[in-house]
């Protein structure tokens, strides 16, 4: 359903709603995925991504994205240097990936301590975007939402009892998705919640003891 | 949100009401929220592309590439004047002033898009200051060209990459000429007509800068699409009516834009970006942009 508000902005600095705006969104998801700054990141531009970033500060996006700048941030243009300050280490490649991939793709590798998240992630016009794999699982989160990522041990009733904490929290779930790589394998939750979750929830989340990984992501996209 | 202009357009008239009216009313039930907080949250927009008029009218605005910059403060001091009329030469500034803060990394409202986000603060603030119009009718047009972006959305596209320039800096145009038609006392139908009237004569316009780019000639379409915008809204004014009904007009700018080929939308593969000085700067520009 299109909004009054997604036509009437989002606020943010240029140039390119796509390279720019989109950018620092998919920045921002990498940061939640390791819960913080990463100290390092490995950013394989894909497309019009690789042809024309540089001149969009799409490299610049992304950065301040993973530094936790939100797309109206004035200092994305200099986030670049503001990195090198906070110790985080960016490398960027051009590379194609797959022929279906949208032409304005990235895949972002980061660590942070122990935790290493690898996500590929399209820009799809007008700031609107789509994270397409997490660490080799297919997802589709937009960013629309407060999103709570799981990796877990793919044993009966597990939805139930992550269903059961959330609403034990008041959280109300507007998708829930489950992926596995092959049957009996590990399941890859994706919640998105129309409520902020909160690191209480997650905590929750991370005790059960067939969690392996569990993360939230904030809200990047709309009102 | 309304999928027809036509269907906002006969609420309105129904009910006596302007299109900014129905359109905060259908938001508010689509969205959960009330009347005040999406104004509180127009208003907001507002500030921010007053403040990209005002940064690019006195700021030295260079884009990374340095293709664009400088030429809203080259028509401010110009000598020749303005030839048709203060209100004209004031919107043209302030077009290029805040597409200029866009190119060069400044904060700016997406409305509809960044590449076309010069022409509704331009022609909305731009006469509002010169007929004295309060902020809060300028927050209804925002209002009003919110929803007709949104039926343009719906039913063609706004974006350059899928459907050329028309359906950016075009649908720019036509929202800012059916919003400042209806802030400046026209019915809802006559800013259904201002509307058609703006968006009919960008049709087939390509998306086409240089490099890729979101500066030339993104930065001077906004201000045309600007004097596009006023000449429509004069004529609406004055009554003058399309024949082609606004969503038939909406409906083969989106044909356009799929037939059009994929050199014309945004890949610089063809028109100005393709031309042999076109080609040449965005290479020149680019290499400077790597080194830098």
């Amino acid at each position: 359903m299109v909004s009054l508000l997604d036509i009437i902005g989002p606020v943010m600095v240029g140039p390119s709603s796509s390279h720019t705006a989109g950018a620092c969104r998919l920045g921002l998801l990498a940061r939640d995925l390791v819960g913080g700054t990463p100290q390092s990141a490995l950013l394989e531009l894909h497309g019009s991504f690789a042809r024309t970033g540089e001149g969009h500060g799409t490299d610049k996006a992304l950065v301040a994205g993973m530094l936790g700048f939100r797309p109206d941030d004035e200092r994305i243009r200099t986030a670049l240097e503001i990195a090198d300050g906070e110790g985080l280490e960016y490398k960027f490649e051009k590379t194609t990936l797959s022929d279906e991939s949208h032409p304005n793709t990235v895949r972002i590798t980061v660590t942070l301590g122990p935790r290493r998240a690898v996500m590929v992630g399209s820009s799809l016009g007008a700031g609107r975007i789509l994270v397409t794999e997490i660490d080799g699982y297919p997802v589709d989160i937009g960013g629309g939402y407060y999103t709570v990522v799981i990796l877990a041990a793919d044993v009966k009733g597990s939805i139930a009892n992550v269903t059961h904490i959330l609403t034990e929290h008041d959280i109300n779930i507007a998708t829930l998705k489950l992926t596995r790589k092959q049957r009996g394998g590990d399941a890859f939750i994706v919640i998105e919640c129309d409520d902020n979750p909160g690191e209480a929830v997650r905590d929750e989340i991370r005790a059960l003891t067939w969690v392996r990984w569990a993360m939230r992501l904030d809200k990047v996209s709309g009102g | 949100m309304y999928k027809a202009l036509a269907e906002a357009i006969s609420d309105a008239e129904a009910r006596g009401v302007s299109l900014a009216t129905v359109a905060l009313d259908l938001e508010s039930r689509d969205q959960g929220r009330t009347v005040e907080s999406i104004r509180e949250s127009l208003a907001r927009a507002l500030v921010v592309m007053r403040g990209a008029v005002d940064a690019g009218m006195t700021g030295d605005m260079r884009s990374n590439s340095g293709l664009v910059g400088g030429d809203a403060a080259k028509l401010v001091s110009s000598d020749a004047g303005p030839l048709a009329g203060t209100p004209f030469h004031d919107i043209l500034i302030r077009a290029l002033a805040v597409q200029e803060v866009n190119a060069a990394m400044g904060v700016i409202v997406a409305a509809p898009t960044a590449g076309g986000a010069g022409v509704l603060p331009a022609v909305l603030t731009g006469l509002a200051s010169a007929r004295g119009i309060s902020d809060e009718r300028v927050v209804d047009a925002l209002a009003t060209a919110g929803v007709i972006g949104a039926v343009i959305a719906e039913r063609a596209s706004l974006s350059g990459a899928e459907g050329g320039c028309q359906a950016e800096t075009g649908s720019a145009a036509a929202m800012a000429a059916g919003a400042a038609t209806e802030m400046l006392g026209g019915t809802p139908t006559q800013a259904g007509h201002a509307t058609a009237l703006a968006m009919q004569s960008t049709l087939g316009l390509v998306c086409d800068p240089l490099g890729g780019l979101v500066e030339l000639p993104c930065v001077f379409r906004n201000a045309t699409g600007s004097a596009i915008a006023l000449a429509a809204i004069e004529m609406a004014l004055a009554g003058i009516e399309f024949a082609i009904p606004v969503d038939e007009v909406i409906d083969v700018m989106g044909q356009i834009g799929r037939e059009m080929d994929v050199r014309y939308r945004e890949t610089a593969g063809g028109g100005l970006a393709a031309t042999p000085t076109g080609r040449r700067l965005a290479k020149e520009r680019l290499y400077q942009i790597k080194r830098a």
